[in-house]
């Protein structure tokens, strides 16, 4: 239970998917303007990185390696991505038709976001059990909407500030993002994995 | 190899095949008549109706769950066009929703607002002139009193004036 325990705060806070370990950057950019669509934008992430990383090790474990075939790995990792990708935008058109307007096009992304991918890859890698695997997931969500949440809440906050013209924009929330990384390295060193 | 094949293929197929059931139980079967109502309606998305926007209505007016008349931007007309699409009786627009429509308008006090910009980014209408970091003003001729820029104002410079003052 405590390793389960210490699985997520090591996923979601030590070895922070974004500012740590640096994947899944182009969704932070490109979702993190209201704090609202950011919200969601982790939720919806978190909906597919958590089934994603189950069902990648399922198929692995089940499929791939009884049959030898470990080095298909990636391309079978990418189809579970996609499908996962597809039900979240299902179930988030049918039950909140307003967050798939405000998300619009970033809900296909989260296929092509890295830390998906990059979640199942290392769960493989490091052999974790199916219980760990899913805790790992949901910890790299969590940190992935943590992160999100809190670069958006301070990009509404930039909106009105007094920025200088060179900085402002796009260049004003790569500076926020990089104090932010160098917040989380405090982290370093409290769990393990 | 060989393997390597069907087991891919295999794959696939039993995902999309999940995918598709998952499809059929979520996805309404009356999609089409919700597809012809929205088109009637306004679609603003101003959410006075008492559903988040145009298309929720649309499809709780399909599946019989809503009255035709909860439309207060598209009024009468709208009332009309929908009783005339579902052979229903035309009623008169539910008051309780209010007569917001060309009824009342938003006004900005000009010397509280601080250009935050969050009611133009809101306004179904685009009825919210101004840019960042400048005061706003409304188009009163475009507003359709939905009272959406009212909750983002972090300085409360918006209410609601009756029209004819």
């Amino acid at each position: 239970m405590t390793e389960l325990g210490l699985i997520i705060i090591a996923a979601a806070l030590v070895n922070n998917f974004v500012l740590v370990q640096f994947l899944g950057l182009c969704p932070l950019m490109g979702a993190s303007r209201r704090l609202e669509g950011a919200v969601g934008m982790g939720l919806a992430t978190g909906l597919v990185l958590t089934t994603a990383s189950a069902l990648s090790h399922l198929v692995e474990n089940l499929i791939l390696i009884p049959f030898g075939l470990g080095y298909l790995r990636l391309i079978a990792f990418i189809l579970i991505i996609g499908a996962a990708v597809q039900l979240t935008e299902l179930l988030l058109s049918r039950f909140s038709p307003l967050l798939h307007r405000v998300l619009g096009l970033y809900i296909p992304l989260i296929a092509s976001n890295c830390a998906v991918l990059g979640v199942a890859l290392l769960n493989s890698t490091a052999s974790r059990s199916l219980l760990a695997a899913i805790f790992y997931g949901a910890g790299a969500a969590l940190g992935f909407g943590l992160v999100l949440s809190l670069l958006a809440g301070l990009r509404e906050r930039l909106e009105l500030a007094d920025i200088p013209a060179p900085f402002r924009g796009n260049a004003i929330a790569l500076i926020t993002a990089g104090i932010l990384s160098l917040a989380f390295l405090g982290f370093t060193g409290f769990a393990r994995l | 190899m060989l393997t390597g094949i069907i087991i891919l293929v295999g794959l696939a197929t039993g995902l999309s095949a999940l995918l598709v059931i998952v499809a059929r139980l979520l996805g309404g079967s009356n999609s089409s008549a919700a597809d012809a109502i929205e088109n009637l309606l306004p679609r603003i998305q101003c959410a006075q109706c008492g559903y988040p926007g145009c298309r929720p209505y649309a499809e709780a007016i399909a599946s019989n769950s809503a009255d035709i008349n909860r439309c207060p931007p598209g009024g009468a007309e709208t009332i009309r066009a929908l009783a005339e699409l579902l052979g229903r009786d035309p009623m008169p627009l539910d008051d309780s929703l209010g007569q917001a429509s060309m009824q009342k308008s938003a006004l900005i006090e000009e010397s509280i607002c601080i250009g935050c910009n969050r009611c133009a980014e809101v306004c179904p209408v685009d009825a919210i002139a101004g840019v960042p970091q400048r005061m706003h003003t409304i188009i009163t001729s475009h507003c359709t009193g939905c009272e959406l820029c009212l909750p983002p104002c972090p300085v409360d410079c918006i209410s609601m004036v009756s029209r004819s003052a």
